[in-house]
């Protein structure tokens, strides 16, 4: 069950998730998730391999309807409107939900071209108006010092940290109130996996972030909350400190000091 | 390192290994063979077209009319020819490329997978179907729905030639454009998406672009196909050795000229050389057009 005394007590929720199962054809891969997903906070989704926690984030945003035979049970909300409510218009959803996915995916266009896609296929054509948004998200990306000589450059030439950074840019550049995440950093080095978090960090200050990872330190450092996936199954949600050092659930507890997953 | 290999090695291996080495002779031999053929093809042609470059001199090409037999004035200008394969060629083109391109984005992004399973077999059936086949088809049906509509004393004419020209190239470009569609990282069409991008706004500004190369190299691969087309167009486009731009007008391919004008041309004539030319020329263009399309596949990665 969702435990509010977990959040400050003007806390404001942006998604509230009840009792959401997922299903691949037949297979179930999530049981009854109920989340609650905190404004301007970041919240990690952690848990073994195959424990639903991808496939919960895509439901976030819908990504998940591309999936044959994929199927998605209970409600979800988000900023109080019913995102799985027949004639809920995708395209709206997906310009408020941004996504950052685990491999980075920039087109094979130039770095300019990849972050006005966005704005561009949502009608902006004015080219001052569409500079300024690049040079924005660019900017909020901090990866805009890097690239600022060479925005015409195709952006496949770019490192591959640096290209992470443009995807988040890309995603920024639509105008997005929550960002999700899915193992953003996970195929990076040290070094660039660094600059992400420091990027989450700054990011949250405007977005409400939801971040999947692998990675337990990752969790540790960039979120506010963790909640804890396991065999499809939402385990425990709580303050990141409280979930590292004192988790109410034995399985918590066996997951974080490593002794499965 | 060796002396490991040595030890541990299998009594049965020397015997094996001249099997292995029999073997991959024969498989290399088999292989080779197509090189071969090339080779000797390239060797024949010019063997038989070759003194027509000293009398009557390769110049003779290049006049105005294609008028092989005549009691005055013999001429052999391929320009007619080739401007009749130039313009069947571009017209059916023009027909099949934005059809096979849509029919490949629909099979490739957007059919659902009982309907791609329906379809695709007619698809492959389309191009097993033989081309004199095709051509009873468009002598009795297309030639007839051409002269009606546009109100012609034939039907035989270039269009004709091309319609059924598309017929042909249809499949081969479907699959290709499929083939390029089909292999764009998901992780593209999925950014797209997610950045709430519709189904048709990924397709035409993600997946295509992306996919353009491999539709480019399928296109001309198609025109490789057209261009030696033979018996379809012999039947349909009127044979007509003249110098047009219409596309209503009867015209001749180089495929049909030497198709139709082999069987009577007396050995080792000048006639007979300068078809030999004309063939050459075909196969350097199809040579050409199949080196540029393999070189764009390899290029982005595309080739199987």
């Amino acid at each position: 069950m969702v435990e509010h005394s977990i959040y400050p007590e003007n806390q404001e929720m942006v998604i509230t998730t009840s009792q959401v199962n997922f299903f691949y054809g037949q297979t179930q891969a999530l049981f009854g998730i109920s989340l609650l997903i905190p404004a301007k906070q970041v919240t990690a989704l952690i848990g073994p391999s195959g424990c639903g926690k991808s496939t919960f984030l895509r439901c976030l945003n819908r990504m998940n309807d591309t999936i044959p035979h994929g199927r998605v049970e209970g409600e979800i909300f988000i900023n109080a409107k019913d995102i799985y409510a027949p004639g809920t218009d995708v395209v709206e959803l997906r310009k408020e939900v941004g996504m950052v996915f685990q491999k980075s995916n920039p087109f094979p266009k130039s770095i300019f071209d990849n972050v006005a896609y966005g704005p561009r296929i949502h009608g902006e054509k004015n080219p001052k108006r569409l500079a300024e948004i690049v040079e924005q998200s660019l900017q909020q990306a901090a990866i805009w010092d890097e690239v600022k000589d060479r925005l015409h450059a195709n952006a496949m030439g770019l490192s591959g940290g640096q290209q992470q950074r443009l995807c988040i840019a890309r995603a920024l550049a639509v105008g997005p109130k929550i960002l999700l995440m899915d193992e953003p950093a996970s195929a990076l080095d040290p070094k660039a996996t660094t600059r992400i978090e420091d990027l989450i960090g700054e990011l949250r200050t405007n977005y409400t972030i939801v971040i999947v990872t692998h990675n337990m330190q990752q969790a540790a450092r960039v979120s506010d909350y963790t909640a804890f996936f396991y065999e499809g199954q939402l385990i425990e949600c709580d303050q990141t400190p409280k979930i590292f050092t004192n988790p109410r659930q034995k399985q918590t507890e066996d997951y974080i000091t490593g002794r499965f997953g | 390192m060796n002396k490991l290999k040595n030890t541990f090695y299998p009594l049965t291996a020397p015997k094996l290994f001249i099997t292995d080495k029999l073997m991959r002779l024969l498989l290399m031999g088999a292989a080779s063979t197509s090189v071969l053929v090339v080779c000797l093809i390239f060797l024949f042609l010019f063997k038989e077209a070759g003194p027509f470059a000293f009398k009557p001199g390769l110049g003779k090409l290049l006049d105005s009319q294609w008028i092989p037999v005549s009691f005055q004035q013999e001429r052999f200008g391929v320009g007619s020819l080739l401007s009749g394969s130039a313009l069947v060629t571009a017209l059916a083109m023009l027909v099949t490329v934005p059809i096979s391109v849509l029919v490949a984005i629909y099979i490739a992004e957007i059919a659902r997978p009982g309907e791609r399973e329906f379809l695709k077999p007619f698809i492959e059936i389309l191009a097993s179907i033989p081309s004199v086949v095709l051509g009873f088809f468009g002598l009795l049906v297309v030639a007839p729905l051409v002269k009606a509509t546009f109100g012609l004393s034939t039907g035989l004419t270039a269009l004709t030639g091309a319609l059924l020209l598309s017929l042909m190239a249809i499949p081969t470009i479907i699959s290709l454009s499929e083939d390029a569609l089909v292999s764009v990282p998901y992780a593209l069409k999925n950014a797209s998406l997610a950045l709430g991008a519709s189904q048709l706004q990924t397709i035409f500004r993600v997946t295509l672009p992306a996919a353009l190369p491999g539709i480019v190299a399928a296109v001309m691969l198609g025109i490789g196909r057209v261009i030696g087309e033979t018996m379809a167009v012999l039947m349909v486009t009127g044979n007509a050795a003249i110098l047009t731009a219409s596309p209503l007008s009867s015209v001749r391919t180089m495929t049909a000229t030497i198709a139709a004008e082999m069987g009577e041309v007396p050995f080792g004539s000048i006639h007979y050389q300068a078809l030999f030319w004309i063939g050459i020329i075909l196969l350097v263009i199809t040579f050409a057009l199949n080196i540029v399309a393999q070189r764009v596949l390899k290029k982005y990665g595309m080739m199987k």
